[in-house]
């Protein structure tokens, strides 16, 4: 396969799941805003952009964090490469130039979002509530991710759509729980709080796990369940260690395919290993901040790996 | 009143090839057409059809409008077009060779030498090459237009990267689709074989370092060029890869693709960019559609290059001129193909015929294409004509003219019903090992009343073309 075409692929999924995450991060600061809290209104919105890594951006362009100009920024906003608008639009060029490595039901999921995307943008603001723009966003991204699964061939290519949705899924979870980080950080006291149980609560609703958490555990919210659950349980599909398992599935697939080992497939191995070995105690050692950052770094690292293996086509 | 000939009608009678589908059409009432016409049009916008044909620009995203009636050609009509149209390949590539070479023609004094080492199409570059099997032009588009029963005259020649040859494939499918009996009732030669047979010319023209299996790719601009679906469609139909020029670099004596398992060498190219892009080192510095060092690669026979560089100096309006005399030169035959009587106005006693009867002529300019650019004397106001006439006195050596030619009409479904509408024929002449041409070609058809321009960008459409078995 060209590298180009699966570059394309790689980014078709990196950028729907993306645009996922911008619509998950909407839901979280809207959620957190509702609450009255001693950082104030303006503090949690902030905290939001720095774990979405925009904040430079977005003050640039706005200034203060207003709701409303933050809503804009991460759903609307084509100069937010980030942004739901950006992700589902480059995710749809991205299929346009392969069209003919995707199936017809594919390219249509992907066409179809764009279509209505511009129809929104074509809807008076005052019309759209924040809620519906989440959804529509997640229930796109669904399709998309359903006609892959239900029609695609699992070759090569499926292996590289499946490496981008679980690298960019593995960086957006942990940015997505860094948000606790920022907004919990300047009040230490908090810590353990009904404060801080309902923004641990905030952050499962916004990974649609809420439900699926207390099947899990029960009882009662505490931070260290929900570490585990978000972090170490390969039972919950979005979480770090599902992740990493299956961009080691999928290089696994990619190697034997090939005939040939690679080093992405090694780093892998071990950052799936290092993370089965891990507690959640450990994990509050370090300092989940730490943990976090640690962990995106390794991802991103992970990522360079994959785009030299098999993205660039240079001589190796 | 000038008499068009009606490939239809003929003296008030049906012409055979046209008899069942007089039945077909008197049978289908107007809104079962509405309907069909609806669902071409969206089928069309499904697979995402879109494209300008070569050189004609516009919006990338414009839908052609299709004809669903179909232009009919006898068996015997065509055996003689395809011996027309296969001489006039071979003739244009033995030109290609020759004036790359010695230049026979010239020093016989057949051709001026100006026209052939001025032109700027001339490629310097790669003088003294000889491509693989002698083949310059592996594609040549032939624009045809038929004026009675058995007159057939050439407008012009496209030997470089010629496009449209998916609305051929396209048009049949559709049509296929949509009306199944027609197809059942009338013995249709089929067009889906061109894929297949352009993959094996542009194969057996590998160069002498190529060994096994050959890796042909389709080298494209990118998807913000206008013709982007048929590169895919056909690199798609082909089973080969479409590439950019940054999916591919010079390494020792090859070119190479970047792929997942590493580089891939790369031994045919069907570009479809211009000459002027293929090598920043070559040609134009500051193109990024190309690739650095593939010049070298080729003349040193590490790849093959299709259309090769320089193909174009063979299909410029001033050079058309001389076809003929290509076909005597080369192949010591009589052209079964005409061209259309034309003048230079760089010559002065053409120029003055043509400026004493410009309200009677089409004038064009040399280069141009796209319908852009043109005078249809006897469509055109008074003071269109002066203003032209003051455009070809300022340069006359960029001006050719031509007769007004009485363009064939087919039945074309318009809002009123079917009425008679005029049209063109450009075949895709397939030239490597051998020289093959699939029955049928691409008919664009003017929709307005009365219009001779059959461009898309000035209201032209397309139809499905048939060649029927004998």
């Amino acid at each position: 396969m060209l590298s180009r075409t699966a570059d394309n692929l790689f980014w078709i999924a990196r950028y729907m799941e993306r645009a996922e995450t911008a619509a998950r991060f909407l839901e979280v600061g809207s959620r957190i805003a509702l609450l009255p809290s001693a950082g104030g209104y303006r503090n949690e919105w902030d905290s939001l952009l720095q774990a979405s890594g925009n904040a430079d951006a977005f003050a640039r362009k706005y200034g203060d964090p207003v709701q409303r100009n933050i809503e804009s920024f991460l759903f609307f906003d084509r100069d937010n490469p980030s942004s739901v608008a950006s992700c589902i639009t480059t995710a749809r060029e991205n299929g346009r130039i392969v069209r003919t490595a995707l199936t017809a039901q594919v390219w249509d999921a992907l066409n179809t979002a764009f279509q209505e995307l511009r129809q929104l943008e074509r809807t008076s603001r005052s019309e759209l509530e924040l809620s519906r723009l989440t959804e529509w966003t997640m229930r796109h991204a669904a399709m998309v991710r359903g006609a892959i699964e239900a029609t695609l061939l699992r070759n090569d290519g499926w292996d590289f759509l499946n490496l981008g949705y679980h690298l960019e899924r593995a960086d957006n979870t942990a940015r997505l729980m860094d948000v606790k980080y920022y907004v919990l950080l300047p009040k230490v006291e908090f810590v353990g709080s009904g404060l801080d149980n309902y923004q641990w609560t905030t952050l499962l609703r916004a990974m649609s796990a809420h439900r699926a958490f207390h099947w899990a555990y029960g009882g009662e919210v505490t931070a260290a369940k929900i570490a585990h659950f978000l972090i170490l349980n390969p039972q919950c599909p979005r979480s770090l260690i599902t992740c990493v398992e299956e961009i080691s599935i999928h290089l696994n697939r990619l190697a034997r395919a090939y005939g040939a080992t690679s080093e992405a497939q090694a780093r892998a191995q071990d950052m799936l290993a290092a993370l089965e070995a891990t507690k959640v105690e450990d994990i509050f050692d370090e300092g989940l901040h730490e943990f976090l950052s640690r962990f995106i770094r390794e991802v991103a690292g992970l990522g360079s790996l994959v785009h030299e293996t098999y993205l660039s086509g240079d001589m190796r | 009143m000038t008499q068009y000939f009606n490939e239809m009608y003929q003296g008030g009678k049906v012409r055979p090839p046209y008899a069942r589908l007089e039945d077909w059409m008197k049978a289908m009432p107007a809104e079962l057409r509405t309907l069909k016409q609806a669902e071409a049009e969206d089928l069309f916008r499904r697979i995402g059809i879109t494209f300008a044909v070569y050189g004609e620009g516009g919006d990338p995203d414009r839908l052609i409008p299709f004809d669903m009636f179909p232009r009919v050609f006898t068996g015997a009509e065509w055996a003689r077009l395809e011996k027309g149209i296969k001489q006039r390949a071979r003739a244009l590539n033995a030109f290609l060779v020759d004036v790359y070479q010695r230049g026979e023609i010239v020093r016989a004094g057949r051709v001026p030498s100006r026209l052939v080492y001025q032109n700027e199409a001339y490629e310097k570059a790669v003088a003294g090459i000889k491509p693989p099997k002698g083949v310059y032009s592996h594609i040549v588009g032939i624009d045809i237009v038929r004026t009675g029963p058995d007159e057939f005259f050439v407008l012009e020649d496209n030997c470089r990267t010629p496009s449209g040859v998916s609305y051929m494939l396209e048009n049949r499918e559709i049509m296929m689709r949509m009306f199944p009996d027609l197809f059942r009732e009338n013995r249709i030669e089929p067009v889906d074989t061109y894929p297949e047979i352009l993959r094996r010319t542009l194969a057996s023209v590998a160069p002498e370092k190529c060994t096994g299996e050959p890796t042909v790719v389709l080298l494209t601009p990118g998807h913000f060029n206008s013709a982007y679906y048929e590169h895919s469609f056909l690199a798609d139909l082909m089973g080969v890869e479409l590439v950019e020029g940054a999916d591919l670099f010079v390494q020792g004596e090859f070119v190479w693709m970047r792929t997942t398992e590493g580089p891939k060498k790369v031994d045919v190219i069907y570009r479809r960019i211009d000459d002027a892009f293929i090598d920043p080192l070559c040609f134009r510095p500051d193109s990024m559609l190309g690739v650095p060092g593939l010049m070298d690669v080729y003349r040193s026979g590490g790849v093959s290059i299709c259309s090769a560089p320089g193909a174009g100096v063979a299909d410029d309006k001033a050079v058309y001129t001389f076809v003929p005399e290509m076909v005597r030169f080369y192949l010591g035959e009589e052209p079964i193909l005409q061209n259309v009587p034309t003048w230079q106005c760089g010559k002065a006693d053409d120029l003055r015929y043509v400026l004493d009867n410009l309200s009677e002529l089409v004038v064009k300019e040399v280069h141009g294409s796209g319908g852009y650019g043109m005078l249809v004397g006897p469509k055109s106001s008074k003071d269109q004509v002066e203003s032209f006439r003051a455009k070809i006195l300022a340069d006359p050596g960029n001006y050719i003219a031509q007769p007004t030619l009485a363009l064939s009409t087919t039945p074309t479904f318009v809002a009123e019903g079917v009425a008679p509408r005029h049209v063109d024929l450009r075949p895709y002449c397939l030239v490597g090992e051998r020289i093959e041409l699939v029955p049928g070609g691409l008919t664009r058809v003017a929709l307005k009343e009365g219009s001779l321009v059959v461009n898309s960008s000035q209201g032209g459409g397309v139809k499905d073309t048939w060649v029927l078995a004998e």
